[in-house]
């Protein structure tokens, strides 16, 4: 009796989040569907007309696409194992004991708690800048010619400016399930003779497998759609060197006006972003499962 | 006797109106150029007209602010009173019945007063359709004691390859001095402007009479490669990404030897509370190769009111306000005669104490007189505009080609590549536009 | 001797991680020293760490150009906004989730979660015509809602794995006892839930805070957060590196002191649950 009450107001209480969720996840979605089989240009009103796969084979015979295709997973990669890495080694060291470990982890987890726009014009103007940024100071100082990061090196500067922003994400998990492991295990494997570099790949990575996992699959989800530091820094450019696929459907939508064809887009997105939302899902709930 | 109680009624009601409402709140949206700051700062002087007038800025770098307002203007958003757009939009937008024709600033406004080449651009059909804030040609900015030292000079109209060696015997790159300073950053109102221009005087075009795009002819090789050229050997670095208002930064901090761009920098670069370089500022036209043509725009940032606005009347208002004469005499008295915005009255380039103060009054006016929309090019042209072509398209293709050659310039691809590609894209949407075939 | 080694390993790890960790605050901390500069000295070479002298003049030019503090305010309003009713919904649904699983409940948090995936600018065309048919363009209503949705999924995932957490036998007793649901609700797992739902609190308040697609895309002035404000100065007149600077210290400031002071409970929250 008891059960099927609870469960009747079970329902009742997922309902509001679930067809919340269902609407916005099927009304916009149906519209950028319709839309994607218009002709539909803001700057010609009155003008839509529907064109069949037309708008798809504009979008998709772009030769930006393959280019923004590309540079999308060389940023999701590049910032992933920046951060996994060096997440890792800065979680090893946060966990050493030494003198100012609480100040020090406030300062290593600062860079998280920026908001985009922000990072993305400190670095480009204070740090970055071929002319008036520090490095620029730096690399004369050493007697080198500066390097001008965002047009020569864009799509690894922007790695860079993002990575920084996530660092601190991997950091505090990682230290976190570090800060777990069993101490004797570790102790016991000491007094076996093994040596740091073993015990950390036979010990202490194993233990982290769990927390990796997690990093991975929520920087994913928000890497993919990386914009404003794009946005801000090089608008994509030089060319189309750091265009990455939702840039490229936001220069459609919002620079061309070409509705139709950016929405054509967007469904494409929406197609590769679930493909690689199968895979990572199915990876994290092994492990939840676990 | 019984006028008195109405009288009074209706004091009271617009009393009461002007409290309830806390007056009309007019949304502005405009560019984050000097100018337009400066207005901004001076909107009090409005308020201190208008009361009932409430003021409210957005102001934007360029690129976005003519992606919000095309945006809004387009959905009908309504999100603004007032647009600053340029010569480019408002012709097109006039003809889709976006804009409010301004047929309400006021008697004292005196519209025949504006120069007629920048009127011209703002008039679709014979109505005024925007308001010119401030014109603007394209010049060439150098420094006098950096010429002297190399023991050049300047001609009122230099050549192309006069400026390509002056700014290469200019250059001292250890100590932060570079030739010149041009536009790099990507898009059809950054370095398209200027590279559209340029190649006018180049002997190239962007379409020919049947709209087939022009980049695969010689003229606009030459164009490109004179520039990445040049740019390489006497330009600053990073200067894929700089615009206007990053090379006027440079301009200002004696990094550049020349500048060609927009005439309005003039006030800027000669303001001694901004510029470094204030005293050692010379102008010159815009350099040409002989063929006709020299490679200077022709702009005017102007005030519009979109279609649907509920507040036309307040907006007419401010608009004559912000562009009638009576701003030039109030920017005169607090800033001095040289700030007021130039390029769009006849009556500020006669006016002896503006001739006296502003020593680019003169090339200012020769350059906007030396720019024709109507027939920008050496070979005949299917368009209006100088430095863009005047079809809804253009944006887009502007932009997409401009990071073409903003990558060729940055050393990414070849302009060959970058000419190709132009090409293809513009090709591509040309034909989806249904222009070509 | 090993008391001396050991000493020693803490002054090397000591001078090693504070290297490490000013490197990596650096930016940050250039940046609030460059916002008390004078333009001339922001790019002066060589660049001074610290004797410079300080003023506060880029702060009120900031505040005179752009109004910093209705930003602000529109930051708060939407971050809290969104937050606040993101967990008005979620709370129910991740008890239900927790307490009285079903056969789809695991299928449902995945679909969620998956929702999630769904790239924001392949909506962006829907989401800007409806709200400007409804007015809503530059609103925080718009943007609460839409950010409100955005973190749905992360709130009711979050909030289920923290009362996945809570012993099912309190509950028991508490029926046993002859607790109604509401009863139920407010006096036994309230209290023990509280942490979990102060967590994941903190948490969407950052990444709505932060959030910066919608939030450029949808808003003009009136309803423009700070992510908006800073992205105004991304070109901005002349010389700009302090007031850039004082610009984003403004905007960066009232976030990074509120999650210094919550860093612990903001973990749990980060990692889903699936670290502890």
């Amino acid at each position: 009796m008891a059960t099927l009450q609870t469960q009747t107001a079970a329902r009742f209480m997922m309902a509001p989040a679930v067809v919340m969720l269902l609407v916005w996840m099927i009304v916009p979605l149906g519209m950028t569907l319709y839309f994607s089989f218009l002709r539909y240009n803001l700057l010609m009103p009155g003008m839509e007309v529907f064109t069949g796969f037309g708008n798809y084979e504009f979008f998709l015979t772009d030769p930006a696409f393959f280019v923004a295709l590309g540079n999308t997973l060389l940023l999701v990669g590049g910032t992933l194992l920046a951060t996994v890495v060096g997440g890792t080694f800065l979680a090893i060291l946060l966990d050493q004991p030494f003198w100012g470990r609480g100040i020090v982890r406030l300062l290593v987890i600062a860079p998280f708690f920026v908001m985009p726009t922000v990072s993305a014009l400190v670095w480009k103007n204070m740090l970055m800048h071929p002319v008036n940024g520090l490095f620029a100071w730096i690399a004369r100082g050493l007697g080198f010619e500066p390097v001008d990061w965002l047009a020569t090196l864009p799509l690894f500067s922007i790695t860079v400016i993002v990575a920084w922003g996530w660092l601190p994400f991997a950091t505090l998990i990682i230290l976190t399930a570090l800060q777990s492991l069993d101490r004797e295990q570790k102790e016991a494997a000491e007094m076996d003779g093994a040596g740091p570099v073993s015990i950390f790949f036979h010990i202490t990575l194993p233990h982290l497998a769990r927390a990796l996992t997690a990093v991975t699959l929520i920087e994913t989800i928000f890497l993919l759609s990386v914009f404003a530091e794009i946005l801000v820094t090089t608008g994509g450019g030089p060319g189309i060197a750091s265009t990455n696929l939702p840039y490229l459907i936001y220069i459609q939508a919002l620079l061309q006006y070409d509705v139709g064809s950016a929405s054509a887009g967007g469904v494409v997105a929406i197609i590769l972003a679930n493909i690689v939302a199968v895979f990572l899902i199915r990876m994290i709930g092994k492990n939840l499962e676990a | 006797m019984r006028l008195m109680p109405v009288l009074m009624g209706t004091c009271a009601a617009t009393l009461l109106a002007s409290q309830a409402l806390a007056a009309t709140t007019l949304t502005i949206a405009t560019v984050n150029n000097g100018d337009m700051i400066r207005m901004q700062k001076l909107t009090d002087d409005f308020k201190a007209q208008n009361p009932d007038i409430e003021v409210e800025w957005v102001t934007m770098e360029e690129n976005a602010l003519r992606q919000k307002v095309t945006t809004d203007i387009a959905t009908k958003g309504g999100q603004y009173d007032i647009m600053t757009i340029g010569t480019y939009e408002v012709p097109i937008w006039a003809k889709q019945g976006w804009l409010v024709p301004l047929d309400g600033l006021g008697a004292d406004y005196d519209e025949a007063d504006l120069l007629p080449a920048i009127r011209d651009g703002l008039t679709y059909e014979g109505k005024l359709y925007a308001a010119p804030f401030y014109g603007e040609s394209s010049m060439v900015m150098y420094r006098t004691d950096l010429f002297e030292k190399a023991g050049l000079e300047m001609p009122d109209a230099p050549s192309w390859d006069f400026v390509a060696e002056a700014a290469r015997k200019i250059t001292d790159k250890p100590n932060e001095v570079y030739g010149i300073c041009l536009r790099g950053k990507a898009g059809w109102g950054e370095n398209m402007a200027f590279l559209t221009a340029t190649a006018n005087s180049f002997g190239a075009r962007w379409f020919d009479e049947n709209w087939a795009p022009q980049f695969d002819q010689a003229a606009w090789k030459d164009t490109l490669d004179f520039y990445i050229g040049l740019m390489k050997d006497a330009g600053p670095p990073g200067a894929s990404s700089n615009g206007f208002n990053e090379n006027l930064a440079l301009f200002q901090t004696g990094k550049c030897g020349m500048w060609i761009d927009a005439t309005v920098a003039a006030s800027f670069v000669t303001n001694p509370k901004e510029s470094k370089v204030a005293d050692k500022v010379g102008f010159a036209l815009a350099p040409d190769n002989g063929l006709g043509k020299r490679g200077n725009w022709l702009w005017a940032w102007s005030l519009a009111v979109p279609a649907g606005s509920e507040k036309v009347e307040a907006a007419q208002k401010f608009i004559a306000w912000a562009t009638g004469k009576g701003y030039a005499t109030l920017v005169a008295d607090k800033e001095g005669w040289a700030n007021v915005p130039p390029g769009t009255r006849t009556s500020l380039y006669e006016n002896a104490a503006y001739q006296e103060a502003a020593p680019f009054a003169e090339m200012t006016l020769e350059s906007i007189k030396a720019a024709d929309p109507n027939n920008p090019t050496v070979d005949p042209v299917p368009y209006v505009g100088v430095q863009f072509v005047a079809i809804p398209e253009f944006q887009g293709i502007g932009t997409a080609v401009g990071q073409q050659f903003s990558a060729a310039l940055a050393g990414q691809i070849t302009s060959d590549q970058a000419l190709q590609n132009a090409q293809q894209l513009t090709e591509r949407e040309m034909k989806r536009s249904g222009y070509i075939k | 001797m090993a008391r001396e080694a050991t000493r020693n390993r803490k002054i090397a790890f000591t001078a090693f991680a504070w290297l490490v960790g000013l490197t990596l605050f650096f930016p940050i901390l250039w940046t609030i020293l460059t916002s008390f500069k004078t333009e001339g000295e922001a790019i002066a070479t060589p660049p001074s760490l610290l004797f410079f002298e300080w003023s506060l003049e880029n702060y009120f030019e900031v505040q005179r150009r752009s109004n910093y503090l209705r930003h602000a305010m529109n930051s708060v309003v939407i971050s809290l906004g969104s937050t606040g009713l993101g967990l008005l919904v979620a709370i129910p649904a991740a008890w239900a989730m927790a307490f009285s699983p079903g056969k789809h409940t695991k299928d449902i948090l995945m679909w969620m979660l998956s929702t999630k995936m769904l790239p924001a600018v392949g909506v962006l065309m829907p989401i800007y015509l409806i709200c400007q048919s409804l007015g809503l363009l530059d609103s925080r209503i718009a943007l609460v809602a839409v950010l409100m949705m955005m973190n749905l999924p992360i709130i009711v995932w979050m909030l289920y794995t923290y009362f996945k957490e809570i012993p099912g036998e309190i509950l028991e007793a508490a029926r046993m006892d002859g607790a109604s649901l509401g009863k139920e609700i407010v006096y036994v797992l309230t209290p023990m839930a509280v942490p979990g739902i102060a967590s994941t609190l903190l948490l969407n308040i950052i990444l709505a805070w932060n959030e910066a697609f919608w939030t450029l895309n949808l808003t003009s002035s009136q309803a423009a957060p700070l992510t908006a404000f800073i992205a105004s100065y991304s070109s901005p007149e002349g010389l700009f590196w302090a007031k850039l600077s004082a610009a984003s210290t403004l905007a960066i400031a009232p976030i990074l002191v509120m999650g210094w002071f919550s860093q612990k409970q903001l973990v749990r929250g980060l990692t889903f649950g699936a670290v502890k």
